[in-house]
């Protein structure tokens, strides 16, 4: 018999029953709640007089509405009606649940994916789910997580289980050494413009090979964040060394004897080395460039040396209407160079870029240089409270300040523009977030998506460079 | 949740492939702390010229005329033909509560995206999954003719043509339970109440440490 995945090994411990026509009960250790997916959950669990079945298993924060700039008033003073009414509901919901929240001005408050890890809520071999795609990230530490939607988030407040069937298992195999300036962000964008954003579809998607071995916890998170932009609910990295050490010490994680008893536990959590997967994608790491995203799907996206693509060459007359739709979007033409992109916004953030890492990394290029008079805006926006105190304690903050950059509080901001931080229509921004999609950061904004490296060079330079010519 | 009972009805198609969830319900309308009233906001930056606003009067709303949801051809549709790989991105909720709310009750397409998927069953709509040729051939035939209407029979598991033609489809053989029978999930759980106990302290006497708090 052969052996197991990883995500084999974490299913098969988290199956509560299972039905005949493959159908599971799958018990789930830990929720993240946020203001936007949560309301209506919390509105069924009153309707049905129903409570939460583990308090404890649940803990909520305020990301996507909250306000980035200084908010002396807090909440009840947040500017736009309705994301009050939200932020303020999530505040109401997690009191008379009694679960715990980070709320505005508490320094743990910060972007869900950011804080869970963070808070050390997210451990290993864990079932964890968000009411949020990029419930991904977490799988960086070896546990089994994804986005659900409402009524699954009612669900598992009810019952602290999901109804789900099994995916299956892909691996993403990155071997070799990234070139320096090739980062984690790189490497995703890379594997997405691969595969395509449907590629993962149905699969659980595990991260294997030497480039993942050799990258920080932050860099793998950043990683699996953006699974489900190549189509996996679940993005995986095996635990090692640097799995037990990032956890260690957080305020949630195991202490003492408990501690010792889990990471005995957690060295299990690895693939087999004789375990099959259904799908390899097999990727030399030593080839991959920096990328930069051109349309409005994450897998049109090309090295930073590349040439935006001519529709009337494209065989599949789908795909040909996707590149057309794109480019007109986008405003650009097919045949221009990438590094021809004129850049006025930057935007340094969001859950798949916002940690110390990112911020150092976008810093240290930015370092005693000014961004180009042709860019509007570029904010820096950490991913928690406790983010921010960090690079302010490193003295990060004067930097982005010094080179042109505001340095805002944290939230998931000008990713997905609930909140004011939008991007202007018809405007090109330098974002480290997630999606491109047609008017994801703000109407009619055309977002690229580039590693924190990219986007601090971008905006040095006012359109799109190779940032290995400024390190 | 409502029965999903036999239904025959006019066919609007979504011609584009990747129909994220961002498209279907942008995020403005996101604010909402109820389940419903989404559906005028539904593919809301295709659907009018100018930008939506949650507590905007849409009725009084420029429409873009070549949308096909604002062609009067499709009005009434209840069946939503798409390409592949819809619903993809964002996991909320609000895109198939807005579908729901517009009046679509099934989705055909030859992919859908995990999460979009898994939400449509638990909102009534049932996402039907065809091969590429056939949708194709869907397509064609809504195009030439004027009000094609398709009848969705959930329990025989076919979709009826004009002319008479069955097209079988798979179907999960407990969502079709439930959307049948309009059951709730949580309810059907928590029958499984002393099983879940029963794992949960198991957990707790092999885990510990995931209770520590």
């Amino acid at each position: 018999m052969s052996g197991k995945t990883l995500y084999d090994k974490l299913w098969d411990d988290h199956v509560v029953r299972q039905e005949e026509d493959g159908t599971a009960l799958i018990y789930i250790d830990r929720q993240l709640l946020h203001e936007v997916t949560s309301p209506q959950a919390f509105e069924g669990l009153r309707l049905a007089h129903r409570k939460p079945w583990r308090v404890e298993a649940n803990l909520a924060t305020c990301d996507h509405n909250v306000p980035t700039t200084e908010l002396k008033g807090g909440v009840d003073t947040i500017e736009d009606p309705v994301s009050r009414i939200q932020v303020q509901t999530l505040g109401m919901n997690t009191k008379e649940f009694g679960i715990t929240e980070f709320g505005m001005g508490d320094p743990r408050q910060g972007i869900v994916h950011v804080v869970g890890p963070e808070e050390g809520m997210t451990l290993p071999g864990t079932t964890l789910v968000c009411g949020d795609s990029h419930t991904a990230t977490h799988g960086a530490l070896g546990a089994l997580a994804h986005g659900i939607g409402t009524s699954e988030v009612e669900h598992v407040l009810a019952t602290q289980c999901l109804i789900q069937k099994k995916m299956k298992n892909m691996l993403v195999k990155v071997d070799g050494q990234l070139k320096p300036g090739v980062t984690p962000k790189d490497v995703i964008l890379a594997i997405i413009g691969k595969i395509g954003t449907a590629g993962g579809t149905g699969y659980a998607m595990e991260f294997g090979g030497q480039v993942f071995r050799d990258m920080s916890i932050e860099g793998r998170m950043t990683v699996c964040n953006m699974a489900i932009e190549g189509g996996a609910r679940v993005g995986l990295v095996g635990v090692d060394e640097k799995t037990i050490e990032y956890v260690k010490g957080r305020p949630y994680a195991p202490k003492g004897e408990l501690w010792d008893q889990a990471v005995e536990a957690w060295k299990e959590l690895r693939s087999d080395d004789d375990a099959v997967f259904d799908k390899v994608i097999e990727i030399d790491g030593s080839e991959i460039q920096p990328q930069v995203s051109w349309g409005t799907s994450p897998e049109m996206v090309l090295d930073v040396d590349g040439i935006i693509p001519d529709p009337d060459q494209e065989s599949d007359p789908v795909k040909a209407t996707s590149i057309r739709n794109a480019l007109k979007y986008m405003g650009l033409e097919a045949g221009t160079a990438i590094k021809d992109i004129p850049v006025e916004y930057v935007f340094i953030g969001s859950c798949t870029n916002s940690r110390i890492e990112d911020l150092r990394a976008a810093a240290n290029v930015l370092k005693g240089k000014k961004i180009s008079d042709k860019v509007e805006l570029a904010i820096a926006v950490p991913g928690s409270g406790l983010v921010k105190q960090q690079a302010e304690a490193e003295g990060l903050d004067k930097i982005f300040v010094e080179a042109g950059f505001e340095w805002r509080n944290p939230g998931c901001s000008m990713c997905l523009a609930m909140n004011a931080d939008r991007l202007p229509s018809g405007k090109h921004c330098a974002s480290t977030s997630n999606r491109n999609f047609e008017g994801r950061q703000g109407a009619g904004g055309r977002t690229h998506l580039v590693s924190p490296e990219m986007a601090a060079a971008a905006a040095v330079a006012g359109h799109f460079v190779d940032v290995r010519d400024y390190l | 949740m409502d029965k999903f009972v036999k239904m025959t009805a006019i066919v609007a198609p979504m011609d584009r492939a990747n129909v994220d969830t961002d498209a279907i319900i942008p995020k403005q309308f996101l604010k909402s702390i109820k389940r419903t009233g989404f559906g005028p906001n539904l593919f809301d930056e295709w659907r009018y010229e100018d930008v939506g606003q949650p507590d905007a009067d849409n009725s009084k709303r420029p429409l873009r005329k070549d949308f096909v949801l604002n062609q009067p051809r499709y009005q009434g549709a209840k069946i939503l033909l798409a390409r592949e790989n819809f619903g993809c991105g964002s996991s909320r909720e609000h895109a198939p509560w807005a579908l729901k709310d517009y009046g679509f009750d099934v989705i055909i397409a030859p992919s859908f995206a995990d999460i979009f998927f898994n939400n449509s069953f638990k909102n009534g709509i049932l996402p039907i999954i065809l091969d590429e040729k056939v949708v194709d051939e869907l397509f064609n035939e809504t195009f030439a003719n004027e009000g094609y209407q398709l009848t969705i029979d959930l329990a025989e598991q076919k979709i009826i043509k004009p002319n008479g033609d069955a097209i079988e489809f798979d179907v999960d053989s407990f969502r079709k339970h439930c959307l049948l029978n309009g059951l709730d999930d949580i309810g059907l759980t928590l029958q499984h109440s002393e099983e879940i106990k029963a794992y949960e302290e198991n957990r707790k006497a092999t885990k510990p440490w995931l209770y520590a708090n």
